[in-house]
């Protein structure tokens, strides 16, 4: 069984909640994310998103966008990124996700990708621009690699399309929160709670929601509601400015709220 | 089980966007699908292209144009070159023809709330005409860049009551702009109708702009057999997303008519500052579509370059891709300068000033003409006029105007 399949397993036995920060690989470069990397998972990430940085990310909103620019500024490349993934194995446990656009999939070869990603220690990827009718390639080069396949559900998916997405994932159902692109909000919408209540009552997979959740406060709120929390640009944000070393220990600290607040739930 | 593949031409096309948008493209492809088998549809935008856009634009045979590049030694005997005027169109491009379809489903379909990206403003305009012609609110995306080097389309917006919106981000050009309408329809997607402006981005667009924009080639094909009594040789178009181009070839492509598209190579291609993508582009997924794309090694899209802002895009409609792949239609390029030379020929040949993106055409008939024998018949689509260039095109010619 896959890793992300046991990290679920060991949590649902224990009723908790996956707690699932994120990071634009390479902002601004590779050993800053590797480090921080590493202190999510001192401070109990349960599973690691790693965004891949691209030119033209048209569902993010501006921290995510930003990030990406440093990144990219800085030189970073999916084959650079996926060497980092190979050394990150050697010292993290906890499962690593992958979330990139479909550009530098296809650059590289879709099935060189797959390889290339079990090689590296990836264990599930997020195509956010791959809806179900154009997953069926994808979905037979990850079977074959090992890989997990993560899908988005929208609150826009009526119960047909959330079927297909749910029969498609095999790592867990991506739920997102809201109609919009990346970035923490003020406030959630009223159905959410209902939305993934109705999924997860479909979905054989985990469903963690992402999109929009800003903190301690939305995860108490979410956490007993979904499989997993994803979060993004609240912790991107952490690596906009100041040295390295404080960009680590902001999202150390950021992260520490974020686990206490998961756990309390 | 696998699923036929919807959406594609050849193995270019398809919807590669986020769930969000999904259903949203499911619905507009069901409407457009509903609204194209009902006659009373097409009977409608019919009598709008017809009074208010001022369909059919002429089909003019330019002869001095002919004459000036044929050197004159033989007589008056010239290749003929047929221009199909669509810059005497409303608004004075081509791109009115696909707003008034699109703005028109948007009424069908209930929707009151328009957006739209433009590059050089011209399908903004066009939008934000249509959309004040039915009462809708309207909101363009357009690219900073832009906003800088296209100020009276800007202005016309506005005062249409459109609400432009700068796009900071990335080139500051269309490709920002459509990134920034995509996450604004993401964000508004149960209210609101996004008009794409070309035969780009997710299905059904690339077909449906391509239906709405058909006008062109079915009008040029019945008015080239009433002037000359046959097809003609050869068509020629510019291509940046490629809208006009596939309006014009679309009827043609039963035929054996040569199909021409002309790229924008601005500085040249081996500066790296062009717009040439099926010269240069690598096949890959941008704005929703998989076609060619000008990207890099590591897949991160290269930012385009060309005098005309319309042009300035590093992605070009699937269609193309599969008709370049295909070898049905043969796409060549040419330089800032040689559109630059084409807007005075044009202008003092014919007294037509030219948009920028149209003289990109206009310029690749200059080049190949003299080699041309006098039989040959040509229609150049020239899909939009100059005035909105005049900044560009004085500060470029400077001294020689």
């Amino acid at each position: 069984m896959s890793r992300i399949h046991n990290t679920f397993t060991k949590l649902d036995e224990s009723k908790r909640t996956a707690l699932i920060p994120c990071l634009v690989a390479g902002d601004p470069d590779l050993e800053t994310t590797l480090e921080a990397a590493r202190e999510l998972a001192e401070r109990g990430a349960d599973i690691l998103e790693l965004i891949v940085p691209f030119s033209d990310p048209m569902a993010d909103g501006p921290t995510i966008q930003a990030a990406s620019q440093r990144a990219l500024a800085g030189g970073v490349n999916l084959k650079a990124i996926l060497d980092a993934v190979t050394e990150l194995r050697q010292q993290i446990e906890l499962p690593i996700v992958m979330m990139t656009y479909l550009n530098p999939v296809f650059r590289m070869g879709m099935s060189e990708f797959g390889r290339q990603a079990k090689k590296a220690g990836v264990d599930g990827v997020i195509l956010p621009e791959l809806p179900v009718e154009e997953a069926p390639p994808w979905s037979r080069v990850a079977e074959d690699a090992g890989l997990d396949t993560i899908f988005l559900a929208s609150p826009t998916s009526g119960p047909e399309r959330l079927a297909e997405i749910c029969k498609a994932s095999t790592g867990f159902v991506y739920a997102v929160t809201l109609t919009g692109t990346t970035g923490a909000r003020e406030s959630l919408p009223e159905e959410l709670i209902q939305n993934l209540t109705r999924l997860r009552m479909m979905s054989p997979k985990p469903v963690a929601a992402g999109f929009g959740i800003s903190g301690p406060e939305a995860v108490r709120r979410l956490a007993p509601h979904a499989d997993g929390l994803i979060i993004g640009s609240a912790l991107v944000k952490m690596m906009e400015e100041g040295s390295k070393n404080e960009k680590i220990r902001r999202l150390g600290e950021a992260v520490t709220e974020l686990k206490a607040a998961i756990e309390m739930a | 089980m696998e699923q036929p593949k919807i959406g594609y031409f050849g193995k270019y096309g398809g919807r590669f966007v986020p769930e969000m948008l999904m259903p949203a493209l499911l619905e507009l492809e069901a409407a457009y699908n509903e609204a194209k088998a009902k006659p009373e549809f097409w009977k409608e935008l019919d009598e709008y292209l017809r009074n208010y856009v001022g369909r059919p634009t002429p089909l003019y045979k330019a002869a001095k144009l002919a004459a000036s590049l044929a050197g004159g030694d033989n007589g008056n005997n010239y290749p003929r070159i047929y221009l199909k005027r669509e810059d005497l169109a409303h608004t004075g491009a081509h791109k009115i023809n696909n707003t008034m379809g699109q703005v028109l489903l948007a009424k069908y379909m209930g929707k009151k709330e328009i957006i739209a990206e433009t590059g050089a403003g011209q399908h903004g305009v066009a939008t934000a005409t249509a959309a004040a012609l039915f009462g809708m609110s309207c909101r363009v995306y357009m690219g900073a860049k832009d906003i800088e080097r296209q100020q009276p389309n800007v202005k016309r917006m506005q005062l249409l009551g459109a609400e432009v919106i700068p796009v900071n981000q990335g080139s500051e050009t269309l490709k920002d702009a459509i990134n920034e309408a995509l996450r604004d329809w993401v964000t508004t997607i149960r209210q609101t109708y996004y008009v794409m402006g070309s035969v780009v981005g997710p299905h059904p667009y690339p077909s449906m702009v391509r239906d709405f924009q058909s006008v062109i080639g079915r009008e040029a094909r019945t008015q080239i057999l009433e002037q000359e009594g046959r097809l003609p040789d050869t068509l020629v178009a510019c291509v940046g997303g490629g809208s006009n181009a596939m309006g014009l070839f679309a009827p043609f492509l039963d035929t054996e008519v040569n199909l021409v598209g002309v790229e924008a190579a601005g500085e040249g291609l081996i500066t790296g500052h062009h717009s040439a993508t099926l010269a240069e582009g690598v096949d890959g997924v941008l704005h929703g579509a998989f076609s060619l794309i000008l990207q890099d090694e590591h897949g991160q899209v290269l930012e385009a370059h060309s005098v005309a802002p319309g042009l300035d895009y590093p992605g070009v409609g699937p269609e193309h891709a599969s008709l370049h792949a295909l070898e049905r239609a043969k796409y060549f390029y040419v330089t800032d300068d040689e559109a630059l030379n084409a807007v005075i020929t044009l202008s003092r040949t014919e007294g037509i000033i030219p948009a920028l993106e149209s003289a990109h055409a206009v310029a690749y008939a200059l080049k190949i003409l003299p080699e041309l024998p006098s039989s040959h018949c040509m229609i150049i689509n020239l899909s939009g006029r100059g005035d909105k260039d005049l900044n560009i095109i004085t500060s470029q010619l400077e001294g020689r105007l």
